[in-house]
C-alpha cells in the first residue's frame, strides 16, 4: 500500500468521524433549540405596568388609622384564559391624619406568603417565617427574617374613591423591585 | 406423589416446553441474562442490612404505577388541578386509596433514602472503587426530593400553592439571574397554568427519566463492583446467593414497607386536600415534615443573608457529602470524618425538625390559622359534592360565595369593631371591648328575651358601651333601656305574657332554626301579638307606643319598625341604612350607613346576613 493511501484512508477516517459528530449535533439541536424556546418563552413577557385599580371608599375606611384589608380585582391572563374581575392580590390600607392612605401589598417581602394586621399586637404579621412589620410604616421589626419593609402602593383619593396602584414585587431581596 | 412442586419441574422440562425455551434463548439469550441478574454471588451470604436498595427500587415501581393511573385522571390547569384531584378523592372508586399510596411511598421512600444512604456510609461502600456509584446514588437522591418538592404543588391547594411559592421565591434571591430563574420555574410573572404544565412535566416526565437513567447506572455499577462486605477482616460467613437468598430478605422488606404504606393510607383516609389554591387568602405555608428543616432554617437568616442560609448552606451541604469519596481515599481518617459528618448532619436535620414543630405547636396564631384552613376545605367539599357541583370557573369560586365561610371573615373584618359573636369576633377571637351588641342568633327568641331582661340590657351582651344607656342632657338614659329596665318587678303573669310577645316578635325573623318552633306555637304567638298592643300587666306603656308590628306603623319616629323584625330583607335593609326612618332615624347611635360608604359590597351584607341567620347551604352528609 502506497503511503499516499493509508494517509488518505485516514483522512477519509476523520472526515467520517467528525461528519457524524456534527450531523448527530445537528438532528439533536434542533428539537432541542426548539424546546429551549418554549422553555424560556416566559422571559418573553415584559413585567406589566401597573394600574390604579379603584379599590373602595374613603368613609369606608376607619379614621382612627385601623387597617383594612381589600381584595383587589382586576381582569387577569392566565396563559390561554382571560379572567374577567379575578383577584389577583390584596392590600392592606389605612387611613393616614391628612385623609391620604397609606396602602400595603400584603405579600410578604421575605418569601411570599400573606401577612395579616394583628389586632392586639398593632402590627402586621406573617405566619411562615414570623416576619413582623411596624404599623406606622411598614418597617421589618428587630430579628424579622425579611430583608426589606412591606412593599408599600401609591394611593390617590378621588371624588371619596380610594385608588391603589397595584403591583408584585420580587421577594427575599433587599430592594424593591415589580415582579 | 404428585406436589405443585413436582408438577411444575415437570411441565417446564417436558420435551414440548424445553425446545419452546430452547428456541427463545437461541434467539435472545435470556438464560445468560437471567443467570447475570438472578446468580450474583452474595459475599459473606445475604443479609437484611443490604434490603435498603431494593425496597428503593421497589417504592419507585409502586409510584410509576399509581402516578401513571393519577396521572389519567389528573388535568394541570389552575381552574382544573385541584377540581380533577377532588374528582379523584371522592368521587372515582378507590382514588383516595390510589392517591394516598402515591402520597405516602413519597413520605416512606424519604426515610428509606436515608436509610440506605446510611447503610452505604456506615459500611464504607462508597469507597474506592465505588466512588461514581455513590455520586450516582446522591443524584437519584437529589431528584426523588425534587419529584417530591413539584408534586407538591399539583393538587393547587392551599397547602400545596403557598408552600411551592416560598419555594420558588428563593430561587429568585439568586444573584442576577434569580428573577429569570423563577420565570422561567413558575412559568411566567404570575402562578397559574403554565406553573401547573411545568411542575407537572417535571414531575412526571422530566425526572423520572432522569431517574431510571441513573438508576440504570446505579445498578450496573452496583453489579460491577458487588456487594461491599460487612465485615472485610473478620472470619468469613458463607458466600450466598442473590435469587432466592437475598431477594427473599428483600421482598419480605419491601411488603413490610408496603404494609406501613397501606395503614398511613388508611389511618388518614388517603392524602390531604385542602381548599382550592386563592392568592387573597392566607395560609400558613408549611412544606411537608422532610423540609421542614430547611423551613426553620430559613427564619435564622434574617435580610440579606436569605441567600446564605436559603441556597448558599444547603448547597455546600450536598457538595460536603459528595467529596466523602474523595476525603475517605485522602486521609486515613477521612472515613471517621465522613462518619461524624453525616451524623452532624442528621442531628442538625432531627434538631431543626423537632424545633419547627414544636415551634408550630405552640404557636397560636398557627394552630388559629390552622383550624380555619381545616374549616375551609371541609366546607369546600361538601359544596363540591352538593347537587350544584363545581363551576366551570373552578371552586375557589365556591368559598368565595359561601355564607358559611365568608360571613365570620366579613363579620371579623366589618363588624367585630363594636359587634361581638358569642363573644368572638366572628372568627374565634376573642373581642374584649364590644360597644354595640353580640349578634350571636340575633332575632331569635333566645336573643330576643336576652333584651329585654332588666338584668341583660345593659351587659356587653346588648346595649353596652352604646348611647343608648348613656344619659342624656336630663340625665336620662334611652327610651327603650327605661322600658327595659321597668320590667324589674313584673308579675309571673306579666313575665309568661313578656315571652309571648317575645315568641311574636321573634317569629317575624322567620329564622329556619326556630322555624318548627314557630310553626308549633302559632296560637301562642297569636295573643303575643294581640299583647304587643295591649300591653304587659303592670306596665304602663305597651310595645306599639313605639314600634310598628302586625302591619301597623308606629306613630313614633326614629325607633325601628318591628314589621318583619330580624327577617333577611329587614337585617340587609338596617345594615345597609339604620339611620332611615324606618330604623334609628336620627337616634343611629354609630352603626354607618353601608349603603353609603360602600364598606361592604351588597352580597357581602348577603353573606354576614344569611350566616347571622345561619342560612347557609346544608347537606345531609355534613352538619357544621
Amino acid at each position: 500500500m502506497k503511503k499516499s493511501d493509508s494517509a488518505k484512508d485516514d483522512r477519509r477516517e476523520f472526515l467520517e468521524k467528525a461528519g457524524s459528530i456534527c450531523a448527530g449535533c445537528a438532528m439533536l439541536g434542533v428539537p432541542a433549540a426548539a424546546g429551549i424556546a418554549v422553555v424560556l418563552d416566559p422571559l418573553r413577557l415584559p413585567p406589566k405596568d401597573a394600574e390604579f385599580i379603584d379599590v373602595t371608599t374613603l368613609d369606608s375606611l376607619p379614621p382612627d388609622g385601623t387597617p383594612q384589608k381589600y381584595v383587589i380585582k382586576a381582569d387577569k391572563q392566565d396563559a390561554w384564559s382571560r379572567f374577567p374581575d379575578r383577584v389577583i392580590g390584596a392590600v392592606y390600607l389605612r387611613r393616614l391624619k391628612n385623609d391620604t392612605i397609606q396602602a400595603f401589598n400584603v405579600v410578604c417581602p421575605h418569601l411570599g406568603c400573606a401577612i395579616e394586621y394583628r389586632d392586639v399586637e398593632k402590627d402586621y404579621f406573617c405566619p411562615c417565617h414570623n416576619s413582623d412589620f411596624a404599623l406606622e410604616d411598614g418597617a421589618q421589626g428587630r430579628g424579622s427574617p425579611s430583608a426589606r419593609p412591606l412593599d408599600s402602593l401609591e394611593t390617590k383619593v378621588e371624588e371619596g374613591q380610594v385608588w391603589v396602584k397595584f403591583q408584585n414585587f420580587q421577594t427575599g431581596i433587599a430592594e424593591k423591585k415589580p415582579a | 406423589m404428585f406436589t405443585v412442586k413436582s408438577l411444575l419441574k415437570d411441565w417446564v422440562s417436558s420435551r414440548s416446553m424445553k425446545s419452546t425455551f430452547d428456541w427463545l434463548d437461541d434467539r435472545t439469550g435470556y438464560r445468560g441474562l437471567l443467570k447475570e441478574v438472578l446468580f450474583e454471588s452474595v459475599p459473606g451470604g445475604a443479609r437484611w442490612r443490604y434490603v435498603w436498595g431494593s425496597t428503593l427500587t421497589f417504592g419507585l415501581m409502586v409510584q410509576i404505577i399509581t402516578g401513571l393511573v393519577l396521572w389519567a385522571a389528573y388535568s394541570p390547569s389552575s381552574q382544573t388541578a385541584w377540581e380533577s384531584v377532588f374528582y379523584i378523592q371522592h368521587e372515582m372508586t378507590g382514588g383516595w386509596l390510589l392517591r394516598g399510596i402515591h402520597h405516602y411511598t413519597a413520605q416512606v421512600m424519604t426515610i428509606l433514602l436515608v436509610l440506605h444512604m446510611g447503610q452505604v456510609l456506615i459500611d464504607g461502600a462508597y469507597k474506592a472503587p465505588r466512588e461514581v456509584n455513590f455520586w450516582t446514588g446522591l443524584i437519584l437522591l437529589l431528584l426523588i426530593l425534587s419529584i417530591s418538592l413539584t408534586g407538591y404543588l399539583l393538587p393547587w391547594d392551599q397547602k400545596g400553592y403557598w408552600a411551592t411559592k416560598v419555594a420558588t421565591n428563593l430561587a429568585g434571591v439568586v444573584p442576577v439571574f434569580g428573577e429569570h430563574i423563577q420565570r422561567v420555574i413558575v412559568g411566567g410573572p404570575d402562578y397559574g397554568h403554565h406553573t401547573l404544565t411545568r411542575f407537572f412535566a417535571l414531575h412526571a416526565g422530566v425526572l423520572p427519566v432522569l431517574v431510571m437513567m441513573v438508576i440504570v447506572g446505579h445498578i450496573y455499577l452496583f453489579r460491577k463492583h458487588g456487594i461491599t462486605p460487612a465485615h472485610p477482616g473478620k472470619k468469613k460467613r458463607r458466600d450466598g446467593w442473590f435469587w432466592p437468598d437475598q431477594i427473599f430478605r428483600d421482598a419480605v422488606a419491601c411488603l413490610a414497607v408496603m404494609m406501613v404504606v397501606l395503614i398511613l393510607t388508611l389511618r388518614h383516609h388517603g392524602a390531604e386536600l385542602t381548599a382550592p389554591s386563592n392568592p387573597a387568602e392566607r395560609f400558613p405555608a408549611r412544606p411537608d415534615w422532610y423540609f421542614m428543616f430547611l423551613f426553620e432554617f430559613l427564619k435564622y437568616f434574617p435580610g440579606k443573608s436569605l441567600i446564605i442560609g436559603g441556597l448558599i448552606l444547603p448547597a455546600l451541604a450536598v457538595v460536603g457529602f459528595f467529596a466523602m469519596p474523595i476525603v475517605a481515599s485522602k486521609w486515613p481518617w477521612g472515613h471517621k470524618a465522613n462518619l461524624i459528618y453525616s451524623g452532624g448532619f442528621l442531628f442538625i436535620f432531627a434538631t431543626l425538625t423537632a424545633m419547627a414543630f414544636n415551634h408550630d405547636a405552640k404557636d397560636k396564631e398557627y394552630q388559629f390559622a390552622k383550624k380555619i384552613a381545616q374549616r375551609d376545605a371541609a366546607r369546600v367539599m361538601e359544596l363540591a359534592q352538593s347537587p350544584e357541583g363545581i363551576p366551570p370557573i373552578g371552586a375557589v369560586e365556591l368559598l368565595q360565595n359561601d355564607p358559611y365561610t365568608q360571613g365570620p371573615r366579613i363579620f371579623a373584618s366589618k363588624c367585630a369593631s363594636c359587634h361581638t359573636y358569642m363573644g368572638h369576633d366572628g372568627m374565634g377571637k376573642p373581642q374584649n371591648e364590644p360597644s354595640a351588641p353580640d349578634l350571636y342568633r340575633f332575632g331569635s327568641r333566645q336573643w330576643l328575651a336576652g333584651f329585654v331582661d332588666p338584668d341583660q340590657i345593659e351587659t356587653i351582651k346588648y346595649f353596652h358601651g352604646t348611647a343608648f344607656v348613656e344619659p342624656d342632657e336630663n340625665g336620662k338614659k334611652s327610651r327603650m333601656v327605661r322600658f327595659v329596665k321597668d320590667l324589674e318587678n313584673l308579675s309571673e303573669e306579666g313575665k309568661a305574657q313578656l315571652s309571648k310577645i317575645v315568641a311574636a316578635v321573634s317569629a317575624q325573623a322567620d329564622l329556619s332554626y326556630q322555624e318548627e318552633m314557630d310553626a308549633k306555637d302559632a296560637a301562642l304567638i297569636q295573643e303575643g301579638t294581640d299583647l304587643f298592643f295591649e300591653g304587659i300587666e303592670g306596665v304602663d306603656a305597651t310595645c306599639a307606643d313605639c314600634h310598628g308590628f302586625d302591619g301597623e306603623e308606629s306613630e313614633a319616629s326614629f325607633t325601628p319598625d318591628l314589621n318583619g323584625w330580624a327577617s333577611r330583607q329587614w337585617t340587609i335593609d338596617f345594615t345597609k341604612n339604620p339611620s332611615h326612618p324606618k330604623f334609628y332615624g336620627k337616634n343611629n347611635d354609630r352603626m354607618p350607613v353601608f349603603e353609603e360608604e360602600k364598606i361592604f359590597t351588597d352580597k357581602q351584607i348577603e353573606m354576614v346576613v344569611d350566616w347571622l341567620r345561619e342560612d347557609w347551604v346544608r347537606f345531609a352528609s355534613g352538619d357544621n
